[in-house]
């Protein structure tokens, strides 16, 4: 298609030790983006809305390569943290980016940010592909083709984003695992209770916690 | 172009404990109908959704990074190659009910295949996985709903007409969701038919399973 040979160096343990994606053989990047994640999510989220307008307006191989680089390692172990082995993770990543190209012209940054979107594309892949199930969606709001999302709304959503990003790393990190389990697997919280060795009681009260003080930051 | 059946007077919403459950991906089939008909008619809840997905962002961002394998770039390509590409046309709309349901019981509910179940009343279900069970409802003006509980979660969405139990009044859009717990006799408003998507647990064969998903979220 539009790639030569792209070769993949897959060091992405640290985001700081991203090795260099050659998309071709003009195109390479040395994972700058990643650097970012560290400094703080502002720059991040407000760097991927300008990958994903590329994606839409230019189909840029190269910035998908960024969120590629970024992102795909997450998902694999978003799914991976889901009970789904190393095997079907990378696959399913696989797919879930190739979905992320391919429906990048309905990523609307006025209403989710990059990570969300792609959560949401992982969330159903996970659901579709290993559960076998169905999902039902809501319907599509459509803004018509002549849509352009407003600066504005775009920098409010991204900022909000952020602010969640910020009141969940700031969670006690006991509370934080909870929502993650309850977000990622099918647990109940006997089973996390079993699993973890806390007592029940302990268990729904963190959950409890844990929710109310990101619902705050939400509303 | 039909108009959808958007309305701003939806009083009776999803709650966050179902709304989370929707977006993490946890909520059985025949339950998720009902959240994603009513997100369709319902920008409240719509925001809602986009707050609990949200949070799935946030829980993926802060994701580990394992180790891709070394061709998963190129393998990425392939499969976007490989793919013929469908341009998704937006469908014009044929139906005024929202599409997450319509994908289900086709464009219309005066084209349902009936069944009578006594009183008037008659239902129609939906066929999804098993965990849990989605029916349309029609029942009679001034008719009581029948008691199709199992004495578990159940979600009523109004589609056509209204219905009231003692104490509240649930309109086109509104949705009412109940434990088993609470005694209470819904009963269809007088003047027309109300048609509503009822969804219940499944029997206790498969409680257990929607116990374990659910109920720690509901109950917190």
């Amino acid at each position: 298609m539009f790639i030569e040979s792209g070769t993949y160096q897959a060091e992405i343990i640290a985001p700081s030790k991203i090795g260099g994606v050659v998309l071709s053989k003009n195109v390479a990047f040395t994972g700058k983006s990643a650097e970012l994640v560290e400094k703080g999510q502002n720059s991040t989220a407000a760097l991927w809305v300008k990958e994903f307008e590329q994606i839409q307006k230019h189909k840029s191989v190269d910035a998908f390569g960024k969120l590629f680089s970024h992102f795909a390692p997450k998902i694999k172990a978003f799914l991976m943290k889901s009970g789904t082995d190393a095997s079907m993770a990378e696959e399913c990543a696989q797919e879930v980016m190739a979905t992320v190209w391919k429906k990048a012209h309905l990523f609307d940054p006025t209403r989710a940010s990059a990570a969300t979107w792609i959560f949401t594309i992982a969330r159903n892949k996970k659901i579709d592909a290993i559960r076998k199930l169905k999902r039902p969606e809501p319907e599509n709001l459509n803004w018509g083709p002549e849509y352009e999302p407003d600066q504005e709304e775009v920098i409010g959503l991204q900022q909000e984003a952020a602010k969640l990003g910020q009141a969940l790393a700031q969670l006690p990190e006991k509370q934080r695992i909870l929502v993650e389990r309850a977000y990622f697997k099918d647990m109940s919280h006997s089973e996390i209770a079993a699993a973890t060795g806390l007592p029940l009681g302990t268990i729904k009260s963190r959950i409890r916690l844990a929710l109310e003080r990101l619902r705050h930051v939400m509303k | 172009m039909v108009e959808k059946m958007i309305t701003n007077t939806i009083k009776h919403h999803i709650n966050d404990d179902m709304m989370m459950a929707y977006a993490s991906g946890n909520l059985p089939e025949a339950f998720s109908i009902a959240v994603a008909a009513h997100i369709s008619m319902c920008d409240e809840c719509r925001i809602s959704m986009e707050s609990y997905n949200a949070v799935g962002g946030a829980l993926l961002e802060r994701q580990n990074n394992v180790r891709v394998s070394p061709d998963a770039w190129q393998k990425t390509l392939n499969k976007i190659s490989e793919t013929v590409s469908t341009v998704e046309e937006s469908k014009p709309a044929k139906t005024d009910l929202p599409t997450p349901l319509s994908d289900y019981i086709g464009d219309s509910l005066d084209a349902i295949d009936w069944q009578p179940i006594g009183m008037g009343v008659k239902q129609s279900i939906l066929s999804t996985s098993k965990e849990a069970t989605a029916r349309l409802l029609y029942i009679p003006p001034g008719t009581a709903m029948p008691d199709h509980s199992h004495s578990g979660v159940e979600v009523t969405l109004v589609l056509r007409g209204a219905f009231a139990d003692e104490t509240e009044y649930f309109a086109k859009g509104d949705v009412e969701i109940a434990d088993g717990s609470t005694n209470h006799t819904p009963v269809a408003a007088d003047g027309s038919p109300c048609i509503c998507l009822a969804v219940t647990e499944a029997p206790l064969k498969f409680r257990k399973i929607f116990h374990r998903i659910i109920q720690p979220l509901m109950r917190i």
